[in-house]
């Protein structure tokens, strides 16, 4: 039988450069959304890309796509420059925030519509009169079965003919996603497709797409304001704010090795602490005069810990307590540091003794896990990291 | 235990202040229904099974007369089938010309609030002052565009209101002028309750040309909003009464004689308001019907519930 899913010839060695992003830049008015971004995304990679609202992660989302166009840079799809070609053009599926189903369409019609818009000429597709044009009857047959094979693969077999509206979320996210997958694209776009589902299921989703992602091989690119997405699901995440890209490594970088302060308060929940610090002429880090064991190049710096990186001690940064939540595996302690009045937030583990809110207490830290930044927010490279202290510090 | 269930606030009393609120509230808009809507819409279907002229000091009950006579009157028959031309012409003309302008603004970069402003200008105009402008450019002599038509050498160009050729035509033409924005403005805000995400997810999966992002997204999504403006327009064009009243009096030789402008004729010329009860139940009966047939046979084939 003809079947029309097989990749044309060539296209398994185009696909090897995946999604190249050079330069991109984009202003709307006096806001630039996209300040000379680079990025790539490798074939059968998963990059998510994650930032704020605003941050622009849209706007690249929607250059690559071919939806909007940069004002200068260059996109390159499947080894194809396709800077100055259609969306229709690019060989990328999408799946939208809102999914963007046909309403007027059956499951079934919407998958099929990116095949047949590639595989029926105008004529075919006319309707009533199409049916009648040559070769139509045997092309609507293979992508039709082409359709149950994606539909498939989703567990969307029953479902095939109901129209968006008698679908439940989840279900018409799978319909999305099966449209996207059912003509397998060089480059898999994806925006925000998980935010109009509940939590259970957006839970279940991650898991899911990062399966069709195993399956379909294609160089994905995710927008989600979600870290948890990014780092559940990425093999790379791109941190983006204000147009710009900050950092783009695996999630465990980005968690444990931020290079930018903006990227260790975004990514991490509860937020990253993070107090004023300056390294005397010595080289040593001090907090409110406390000196922390820590070493650097002189000059002020913001000293961030993250809430399992701090501990109660005998000694150490002096602190109050302000409240205590149980989660069941941790207990999240908030206090403020007497002598900046900054928040805190400790993570102890729940056999441990807790204090009463109101409780002068000292707070030791990880100096292997500490992290510097200089008043640029830019990450500083600690000179000794352990210069005083072979484990916790007590001051 | 029993106690306490006889202390149990008596829960369903402020729901029945509520409903008694409710209630009285719609008390006035109910009065006016009732005055305004029903009694009349009574009135006229009792009148139209009597013979009662105005100012005869009696009348009489004379059952299914007035609509055996209509059947055998040929200006009646001559009425009803130039209602019917004249919706046929104007409704589809103005719905597709008025879905033509609104595409055309929606993909307009500059000058919408102008073409808006333009072609809804019409729509606010008073019809009665149209039509003497109308009037003045569609004469037969010392009309503009029978002037530009001598110019390209017509010799002979049309009477356009007085010829029995051309006048419904020419009526028509001005009933498509008056309620091509009016369509337009509908078909606009049809237009920008289609989410863009539609038209984007249209153009990633393949639909490079216009027609096919149109038949795709534009036009199934508009289904709600066209049969809206088809329900309206042909209740609208059914309707035409001023421009007939002004320009040609249903004249010449009845060729632009229509359903409104016979029962206003009957009723206020010939005084004859039973007769003239029985057109405005014909009348009412093909609006009943037109809407019947358009919720029942297409509101499904619309809303993608």
């Amino acid at each position: 039988m003809l079947r029309c899913d097989n990749p044309p010839p060539g296209e398994g060695l185009l696909r090897v450069t995946g999604i190249v992003i050079e330069q991109a830049t984009r202003r709307f008015g006096n806001v630039t959304a996209l300040d000379a971004v680079s990025l790539s995304v490798a074939p059968g990679e998963f990059v998510a890309l994650v930032g704020p609202s605003g941050c622009g992660k849209t706007t690249l989302m929607r250059v690559v796509a071919g939806i909007e166009s940069a004002d200068s840079g260059r996109i390159r799809i499947g080894g194809r420059d396709v800077t100055g070609l259609r969306a229709a053009d690019r060989n990328v599926a999408m799946v939208f925030q809102s999914y963007a189903l046909y309403p007027h369409l059956t499951a079934r019609e919407n998958i099929a519509v990116p095949l047949a818009m590639r595989r029926l000429s105008g004529w075919q597709r006319f309707p009533l009169l199409g049916r009648f044009m040559p070769g139509t009857a045997l092309r609507r047959a293979a992508i039709a079965a082409d359709v149950v094979q994606a539909a498939g693969s989703l567990g969307l077999g029953e479902l095939l003919d109901r129209r968006p509206a008698q679908l439940s979320g989840g279900q018409r996210q799978r319909v999305a996603l099966a449209r996207a997958i059912v003509r397998h694209p060089a480059a898999f776009l994806m925006d925000e497709p998980l935010s109009n589902l509940d939590a259970a299921l957006r839970v279940q989703t991650r898991r899911e797409i990062v399966e069709i992602h195993r399956r379909v091989g294609a160089a994905t690119l995710y927008v989600t304001h979600d870290q948890a997405e990014a780092l559940t699901m990425a093999d790379r995440v791109a941190v983006m704010q204000a147009g710009r890209i900050l950092q783009v490594a695996s999630p465990e970088a980005i968690y444990l090795d931020p290079q930018d302060l903006r990227v260790a308060t975004f990514i991490g929940s509860p937020r990253i602490n993070t107090l004023d610090a300056i390294a005397d002429t010595a080289g040593r880090v001090e907090v409110s005069g406390v000196p922390t064991g820590l070493q650097a190049r002189p000059g002020p710096l913001t000293l961030a810990l993250r809430p399992e990186d701090l501990r109660l001690a005998p000694a150490g940064l002096p602190a109050r307590v302000e409240g205590l939540e149980f989660l069941g595996d941790s207990v999240l302690m908030h206090a403020r540091h007497t002598p900046s009045d900054a928040a805190l937030v400790l993570r102890l583990s729940p056999e441990a003794p807790r204090p009463e809110a109101g409780e002068g207490i000292h707070l030791a830290l990880d100096p292997a896990r500490a992290l510097l930044f200089d008043a640029a927010g830019r990450r500083v490279t600690l000179l000794d990291r352990i210069a005083h202290a072979p484990e916790w510090t007590h001051v | 235990m029993s106690d306490s269930i006889a202390a149990a606030p008596p829960r369903h009393r402020p729901l029945v202040g509520e409903a008694l609120a409710g209630l009285l509230l719609t008390v006035p808009a109910g009065i006016a229904y009732l005055l305004m809507l029903l009694l009349p819409t009574a009135a006229t279907i009792l009148l139209a099974f009597t013979d009662y002229e105005l100012g005869l000091p009696g009348f009489a009950w004379i059952g299914l007369g007035n609509f055996e006579e209509l059947l055998e009157d040929r200006g009646f028959a001559i009425a009803f089938r130039n209602t019917v031309i004249y919706v046929g012409l104007v409704a589809p003309l103005s719905i597709l010309l008025g879905l033509g302008a609104a595409l055309l603004i929606e993909a307009g970069i500059r000058g919408r609030a102008l073409f808006r402003a333009v072609f809804f200008l019409p729509v606010v105009s008073l019809t009665v002052a149209m039509a003497a402008a109308w009037q003045y450019l569609l004469h037969p002599t010392i009309g503009p565009l029978n002037a530009f038509l001598r110019t390209l050498g017509m010799t002979a160009p049309p009477f356009w209101l007085s010829s029995s050729d051309w006048v419904l035509l020419s009526l028509s033409a001005i009933g498509v002028w008056e309620n091509v924005g009016y369509n337009m403005v509908l078909f606009l805000a049809g237009l920008t309750a289609i989410p863009r995400e539609l038209h984007h997810a249209a153009e990633v999966d393949g639909a490079r040309g216009w027609l096919d992002r149109f038949r795709l997204v534009t036009w199934p999504l508009l289904g709600p909003t066209t049969l809206f403006v088809l329900t309206i327009t042909m209740i609208r064009s059914i309707r035409v009464f001023d421009t007939v009243a002004v320009l040609t009096q249903g004249g010449p030789n009845k060729a632009s004689e229509v359903l409104l402008h016979t029962m206003y004729k009957e009723g206020f010329t010939f005084l004859r308001l039973g007769y003239s009860a029985a057109i405005t139940l014909v009348f009412l009966a093909m609006v009943l019907g037109l809407v019947w047939l358009q919720t029942k046979a297409l509101d499904k084939r619309v809303h993608y519930g």
